[in-house]
């Protein structure tokens, strides 16, 4: 086996991987090395081919590739060192990696500090539960955005979609410029999982029919999909009998969520939380685990590729930290609380005696609501009021905070 | 009657966006919470435009569809027209991010960018 030390080992080539390599580097590191199992770098942007990505950051309507590719040249300046097509298969929690490709055979990494950027994977078919048979034409939007953006194949010619996520809508105004007959678009719940936004200029924009509290109940066909039954639902999400109706198809596209992609961090014991199913991370967005960080969509669904590069200068400030023997071997934490409207805050936790310092957090609230302050509140004192003319639970909300080395942040909404 | 009700899709705040037409031939808007919903919605009301994002045929390269993008807004009543067009073109590896794919596409006087890097093959 193959030996190697490096000081910072980024695992994952995606745009929050980018981002924590080139800070790393910037902030002195010497060796830093991006592992990456794909062929080329950039992550899932490189399948995201439409405009969108980079408005706050760059100020301009970038596609995903060309966001990816602001960083992927930036790399060529620097040491950094990248391997790809190499997977990484085990990471210990004393930020040990075992990776392996077809040049360097097996490796063993020490690292300085690791940095977790393996992104998030799409729920499939099994995960929601439709009966039938599983013949060919079921995929995630994931794998039809490949299939067509990529590779270059219609991977049909009648789609159906389950899910109103933004991917799932993206995908219904691509198939649909491509040729493919979106017959509509099915979501179970009472309102649309992703941006009104998308709705408009992806579904009402081609006039595809958006179907809410409804879902699709059977797949028929034995080698191919021939139709779909959808159903409507009642509140509690069961089928209401009689509302049946079959609909032919050969595709059904499946948008219903994402997760972020986990399994390397609990080898490693990484303490999760069940509401992001993302790793615990404190304001350096270090995990459990002394050394180990994590960033991107792996520690929580950010969806605004914005927000992932910011989360990668983070956690890679707070590795170079951490290098530098600035945090302790032993930290002690205070929660962060998600008060009243927020479902869930990162970073989950903020170091005991952390100095006074900005610190961004993430936040998702609980309902769509128009007119409110997003408060936070430490010690019984409002430290930040912000207004929002309007929040949403698929717009995550980032607030920068000036927080003190006392008290617990609690955030909160508040009509106005 | 045409069409005019809005969503603004500026920002995320969405609002319903009126047109009402003026005596003297321009537009008054009503609903909307900043400046920027009334540019938007005037501009749907009377000269919709959209980028254009796809990707084109490429040869010898690592992979067969390049991904381009428009320089600007065209027409919305162009896209078909631009997309068309652009399913006839083939081009040749290597290609930088930001090439001119096609110059003009469709008399729109947009161009065409390649939106990615792509080596050739080998
Ligand atoms: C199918 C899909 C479509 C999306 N579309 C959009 C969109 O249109 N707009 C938008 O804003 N956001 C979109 N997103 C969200 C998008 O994931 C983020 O905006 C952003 O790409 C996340 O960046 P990341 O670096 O965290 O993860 P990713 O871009 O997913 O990168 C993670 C990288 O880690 C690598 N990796 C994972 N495990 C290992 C391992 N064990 N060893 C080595 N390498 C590994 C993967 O190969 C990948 O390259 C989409 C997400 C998905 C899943
Ligand atoms: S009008 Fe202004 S506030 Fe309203 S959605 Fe448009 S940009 Fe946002």
């Amino acid at each position: 086996m193959k030996e190697i030390k490096v000081d910072v080992a980024v695992i994952g080539g995606g745009p929050a991987g980018l981002a924590a390599a080139l800070e790393a580097e910037r902030r002195g590191a010497k060796k830093v090395m991006i592992l990456e199992r794909d062929m080329e770098l950039g992550g899932i942007l490189q399948q995201c081919i439409h405009d969108g990505f980079g408005l706050h950051r760059f100020n301009a309507r970038m596609s995903g590739a060309q966001y990816a590719q602001k960083f992927i040249d930036q790399l060529q300046d620097t040491g950094i060192e990248v391997k790809l097509e190499t997977i990484v298969l085990d990471l210990t929690a004393k930020r040990e990696i075992y990776a392996c490709n077809s040049t360097d055979g097996m490796m063993h990494i020490q690292c300085g500090a690791v940095i977790l950027a393996m992104g998030c994977r799409e729920r499939t078919a099994s995960q929601v539960l439709i009966y039938g048979a599983r013949p060919a034409g079921v995929m995630t939007a994931g794998t039809a955005q490949r299939y067509i953006n990529m590779e270059g194949y219609l991977p049909g010619r009648q789609a159906v979609i389950l899910g109103s996520g933004d991917i799932g809508l993206i995908m219904a105004r691509r198939m649909t410029l491509e040729g493919i007959q979106v017959k509509g678009v099915y979501e179970v719940m009472p309102s649309p999982g992703g941006l009104t936004r998308n709705i408009v200029q992806c579904l009402d924009d081609y006039g595809i029919p958006l179907h809410l509290s409804t879902t699709v109940t059977r797949i028929k066909g034995n080698k191919r999909v021939e139709s779909v039954t959808v159903c409507k639902v009642d509140e509690n999400r069961k089928p209401i009998p009689g509302t049946e109706e079959e609909i032919p198809c050969d595709l059904l596209v499946l948008a219903v969520g994402l997760i972020p992609e986990n399994e390397l961090s609990r080898g490693a014991d990484i303490e999760m939380d069940p509401r992001t199913k993302g790793p615990v991370v404190d304001n350096n967005f270090m995990t459990s685990c002394p050394g180990i960080f994590a960033c991107g969509n792996v520690s929580v669904v950010f969806d605004l590729v914005d927000y992932v590069s910011q989360s990668g200068e983070i956690a890679a400030a707070g590795a170079m930290r951490y290098i530098k023997g600035e945090l302790p071997q032993c930290p002690e934490y205070r929660e962060v609380i998600p008060g009243d409207g927020i479902n869930f805050v990162v970073p989950q936790r903020l170091l005991k005696d952390c100095a006074e310092e900005d610190v961004t957090f993430f936040m998702r609230v609980k309902k769509p609501q128009k007119k409110v302050y997003l408060q936070c509140i430490s010690e019984g004192n409002i430290i930040k009021k912000e207004r929002h003319n309007s929040v949403a639970p698929p717009e995550m909300l980032a607030s920068k905070v000036y927080v003190n080395g006392k008290g617990s942040p609690e955030f909160r909404i508040v009509e106005v | 009657m045409a069409k005019n009700v809005y969503t603004c899709v500026v920002c995320p705040v969405s609002c319903t966006i009126e047109v009402i037409p003026n005596a003297d031939g321009g537009f008054t808007t009503e609903g909307n919470q900043c400046k920027r919903g009334e540019k938007y919605a005037i501009s749907e009301h009377t000269d919709p435009v959209r980028m254009v994002t796809t990707t084109v045929k490429i040869r010898n390269a690592i992979l067969p569809r390049l991904p381009v993008i428009s320089e600007g807004e065209v027409p919305k009543g162009k896209l078909k027209e631009c997309l068309n067009d652009l399913y006839q073109i083939s081009v040749e590896a290597p290609v930088r991010c930001g090439d001119i794919i096609v110059k003009n596409i469709c008399g729109t006087g947009v161009n065409i960018l390649a939106a990615r890097t792509m080596k050739e093959k080998n």
